[in-house]
This record gives structure tokens, C-alpha cells and sequence, in this order.
């Protein structure tokens, strides 16, 4: 049973005149990883936000359409039900600190209390996330003392300890460096292994090709295309909208490396098979 | 006018607690033309570029703009020479109005409002923001915003323009403006440095890159030479950027730096292209 369904959602900001989202449908299985990709202002953000309810809930406006996570109708439902099920990581992580607490641990510690959950689950959870997301050697720093990257990943553990059905991440990795962008990636995929549904707004569209289960493309806030990377990013037309696709693809396209299907590599390890193929030659 | 500069940079230690040494002896020259710093999170990046312009002083060595040393220079006064765009735009971003926000730096500096604002409409522009001088920056989305501060920076007409992760929250259209912004910051013989992790942006637009370690500069050299010694990299926890790597894995001799290399090498005279 799916775990997100998305139905025909349209939004408007109070006091805009376009819609921000604008007939937007798809659906998440338990255990998918679905990047969401597309140029700025396209809606991903506010995409985001409409899974766990902040839009309408917060940001008010006026909304239509279906939206149901983990069960939940999230339009009759107030956020804090919705958070339950549903965690967001904002695009900024100096937004997602409480600013009350002093370590990391208590950081991470800090969405768990007051939730009735025993102390030594607490425990285990925090040092399972604090783990996941490499943080466990820097549970005593400051989380104002930490580095743009450090702190972003600080913002998903705070936000996987509260154990979510579905995991909702705007932009996790813009202030990472390759080898934490990996981790958070790998994360991920450990994640979706367990069960969790993972939606991931990311402009690494090398990495969103690579790993993820199904693409949304998004522009002016509809859903331009929607399916397996392969034929997501195989799609003519995406660069003249902004869209951008992976370098394997955008090269192989060039020199009409195509699979048999008619579609385009999208990762190295693909473009490498077809390329020496094609070259004639043996490459591993 | 801006003029030329060059930045030398010797025996350069910094901590902030004592005892854990964020820069451990750095020694380089910095002259006209695009500087790419890569490295890990935590490699001194951000630090050094601070030291670069006075608003951290040296614990030991020395930082000279031209004939400006940064541990006896204000940081009011190297603000002439230096512009530095941070990293996260909330860090500098005070004015209510895009159009103040801007006009701020140069008026700082001494020029008239009608200057300043000519220079601030110039640099707007240059960032694609003309149309929104009336906005509260704040209202602006991430990257729009971060476009506003890298406008401040340019409307000082500094000679030295250091940008800490520009390319942030940008989409692909975002990331070429930044790009065209670089060109022409060193067709103009300013001296343009820039932290990223975006390697296919270093690859495109830098002439020289620094790859930072635990404090100290593991390797500089072209961007060509540094994508091609993958080993240096991975003791750097980098990668290079995925054209570079398919170039590598096809066998081809010299290392691909952008998609067009990439492709015009297959099709080349001597093309392998079937």
C-alpha cells in the first residue's frame, strides 16, 4: 500500500497570483527512494512542505487536491499529528535548530522527550542516528560550533530519531563535500532498506540518478515527468527548461549512446558498458 | 578603480582554541586570475579565507594584500582591497531593501549615493537580480538571496573577490551565472578565490586549484592536473567530477573537464567515435 498519494494537489501562496503547485500527482511505496528534481522556483520546496502539512497548515494559502502520508488525510490533520509519521529536513540547517540546546546530543535528544517513549529506547535511538549520520564522535560539541556540513547532518539525525514512516529531505547535501554527500546517500539507502519511504528534493542529479528509485521532475510547479531515472533523464526537452541531468547522460545523448530500449545511461558505471561498446573496445 | 593585487601568504598558522591548529603552515602566492579551494568540511577553508582579509589575524605568519599586512591593517581598510562573500547569507544581510542592501558597501567606501547607486544597479544586473531592488531580501528565496550578497561584494569593485560556496541552493542556470560572474572577474585581472564542493564547477570556470587538508594545501596546480591524480584526491575525500571519471574509465588519455571536452574528444580528428 502506498505510504505517500499525492492527488491532483494545487497550491497558492497567500497573496500570489500563480500557483505554486499545480495538479501535482504520484505515489510512494514503503522502502522507495524518490528524488525530486527541477530548477528553482519550480515547487520542490514547497512540495516538501505540503507532505507534512506545513503547507496549507502554516503557510496558509488556499490548497485542493489530496494529499495522504502514512495513512494520514494531511489536510484534516493538524501538523503535529502529521510529524509523527512524517519527518521534513529544511533546506537550511541553521532553521531546523531548536537554539536551546548545548551538545548534540541533547540536540538529537531534544524532539524525542516529552514523547513518552522509555529512556533506554531513547537511548538507543539517538546513538543508532547519531551513528547513521556520522555525528557519534561530536555528541559533545556545540551545534553552533559545528560546520555548515557537520550541522546539516545534524538537522537529519534530529529528524530520524523520532523513527518516521516516510522521510521527507529539501536540499540535504547543498553544504556537504563529496565524501559527506556520499554518507548522507548511503544513509539513505540504508533507510529505504528498513522500510522508510525517502523523498528527497537534491540538485546532484549525478547522485539522484544513481540512487534513487523514481524521479519527479518539477517546473512552474507541475510535474513535468515522473519514473525510473533512466527514462526520467532519456526525456528530450529537459535542459531548455532549466532541468539539469546527469553528465553521463547529457555526453552519452551527444554521441548517440543509446541502451536498446532507446533510453540513455544516466550513471558512469552504464555510460562506461555502452561507451566501450561502442568504442570497440574492452573497458572494465 | 579596482587594479591589480597580489596576496602572499607566508607560514600561515591559525587556531581558535590553542592547541587545536585549524591551519598548520600555509605558504602561497595568489596572483590575477580564478582560485577554486576544495577540500573537506573541517579543512580550513573558511578559516583561511577570513585570514585572506583581515577579519581573522594571524597567530603565526603573515598575510600581505600588496604591501598591506591583514595584522596591521583594519579590517575597515582591507575591506578596499578584499571583498568576501560568506558562506551562509544570513551572515550579512542586514537592509530591508535589496537596492540599500547593495548601495551599502560602496557608500561605506566613501562614493556619493548617486555612485553608489549606479554601482549597485551594475551589479545587480550582473547577477540577473534587476527587477528586484524594491524586495526585502529576506523575502527572497536561498539562492536569490545569496545572489544579493555576492551583488554587495561586486558593487565594492574590490580588487580581491573571495566567494565561500556560491554555487549553494543554485539551480543550473544559478550556477552559470556564478560561472560567467567568475570569467569575467578574471578577464578584468581581478583576483577571483572561491570554496567550493561543486566539482563541476571548479572544473569549468577555474584556472588554478588548492586542494586544502587538515590545514595545510595538499596540492595546487590546473584543475586538469588535479582530476587526473585520483589518488591525491581520495586522500583529499574528494572526487572528481563524473565527466572526468567516465573520460578516465574510456581509457582517455588526457582527463575530460566538462561534457563539450568530453564529447569533442570522441568526435576529434582522431575521434574514437564510431
Amino acid at each position: 500500500m502506498s505510504v505517500i498519494v499525492v492527488e491532483n494537489l494545487r497550491y497558492r501562496y497567500p497573496r500570489q497570483s500563480a500557483l505554486a503547485l499545480d495538479g501535482v500527482s504520484f505515489t510512494v511505496e514503503p522502502g522507495e527512494f524518490v528524488g525530486i528534481v527541477g530548477p528553482n522556483k519550480a515547487g520542490k520546496s514547497t512540495l516538501c512542505q505540503a507532505l507534512v502539512g506545513l503547507v496549507p497548515h502554516f503557510y496558509k494559502g488556499a490548497i485542493g487536491g489530496r494529499v495522504e502520508v502514512a495513512g494520514l488525510d494531511v489536510h484534516a490533520s493538524t501538523v503535529a499529528e502529521v510529524s509523527r509519521r512524517a519527518g521534513l529536513v529544511f533546506q537550511s540547517p541553521f532553521t531546523q535548530m531548536s537554539g536551546a540546546k548545548f551538545t548534540v546530543y541533547e540536540e538529537v535528544a531534544f524532539g524525542l522527550e516529552h514523547t513518552g517513549i522509555p529512556r533506554d529506547e531513547m537511548v538507543r535511538r539517538i546513538e543508532w542516528a547519531l551513528r547513521l549520520l556520522g555525528l557519534w564522535e561530536l555528541r559533545d560539541r556545540n551545534p553552533f560550533a559545528l560546520s555548515g556540513g557537520q550541522m546539516q547532518r545534524l538537522a537529519i539525525a534530529s529528524v530520524l530519531v523520532m523513527q518516521p514512516e516516510v522521510l521527507i529531505l529539501d536540499e540535504p547535501t547543498s553544504q556537504l563535500d563529496p565524501a559527506g554527500t556520499s554518507e548522507v546517500f548511503a544513509a539513505v539507502g540504508d533507510l529505504c532498506r528498513q522500510g522508510m519511504a525517502v523523498v528527497m528534493a537534491e540538485h546532484k542529479v549525478d547522485r539522484i540518478a544513481a540512487r534513487a528509485d523514481k524521479v519527479l521532475v518539477l517546473d512552474r510547479g507541475q510535474v513535468v515527468a515522473w519514473g525510473p531515472p533512466g527514462e526520467v533523464f532519456s526525456l528530450d526537452g529537459l535542459t531548455a527548461r532549466g532541468v539539469a541531468v546527469p553528465a553521463a547522460t547529457a555526453a552519452a545523448r551527444e554521441l548517440r549512446w543509446q541502451e536498446p530500449d532507446g533510453t540513455y545511461p544516466v550513471t558512469v558505471e552504464q555510460a562506461v558498458r555502452i561507451g566501450g561498446e561502442r568504442l570497440g573496445r574492452d573497458h572494465r | 578603480m579596482s587594479g591589480l593585487a597580489e596576496i602572499i601568504v607566508r607560514d600561515l598558522r591559525f587556531h581558535y582554541t590553542p592547541g587545536v591548529e585549524v591551519l598548520r603552515g600555509i605558504d602561497l602566492t595568489l596572483t590575477p586570475g580564478s582560485v577554486a579551494i576544495i577540500g573537506q568540511n573541517g579543512a580550513g577553508k573558511s578559516t583561511f579565507v577570513r585570514l585572506l582579509n583581515g577579519l581573522l589575524r594571524p597567530t603565526q605568519g603573515e598575510v600581505w594584500v600588496d604591501d598591506l599586512s591583514t595584522a596591521s591593517t583594519t579590517v575597515a581598510s582591507m575591506a578596499r582591497k578584499v571583498g568576501l562573500v560568506f558562506q551562509n547569507p544570513t551572515d550579512q544581510l542586514f537592509k530591508s531593501r535589496v537596492l540599500d542592501e547593495v548601495m551599502f558597501g560602496p557608500l561605506n567606501l566613501g562614493a556619493s549615493q548617486d555612485e553608489a547607486r549606479q554601482r549597485a544597479e551594475a551589479a545587480l544586473a550582473r547577477v540577473g537580480l534587476t527587477g528586484a531592488e524594491a524586495r526585502n531580501p529576506y523575502d527572497l528565496g536561498l539562492a536569490e538571496r545569496k545572489l544579493v550578497t555576492i551583488a554587495s561584494v561586486l558593487a565594492m569593485d574590490t580588487p580581491v573577490v573571495i566567494l565561500d560556496e556560491p554555487t549553494i541552493a543554485q539551480d543550473v542556470t544559478g550556477v552559470r551565472q556564478i560561472g560567467d560572474i567568475v570569467t569575467w572577474l578574471q578577464e578584468q585581472g581581478r583576483t577571483v578565490i572561491t570554496i567550493t564542493h561543486d566539482m563541476d564547477f571548479v572544473a569549468r570556470y577555474f584556472q588554478r586549484v588548492l586542494v586544502f587538508q587538515a590545514g595545510q594545501v595538499l596540492a595546487d596546480g590546473t584543475a586538469e592536473e588535479i582530476f587526473s591524480r585520483p589518488d591525491l584526491l581520495r586522500q583529499a575525500g574528494l572526487e572528481p567530477p563524473p565527466i572526468t571519471v567516465l573520460g578516465q574509465r574510456l581509457g582517455l588519455a588526457r582527463p575530460p573537464l566538462t561534457v563539450e571536452g568530453f564529447v569533442a574528444r570522441l568526435r576529434g580528428p582522431n575521434g574514437l567515435a564510431p
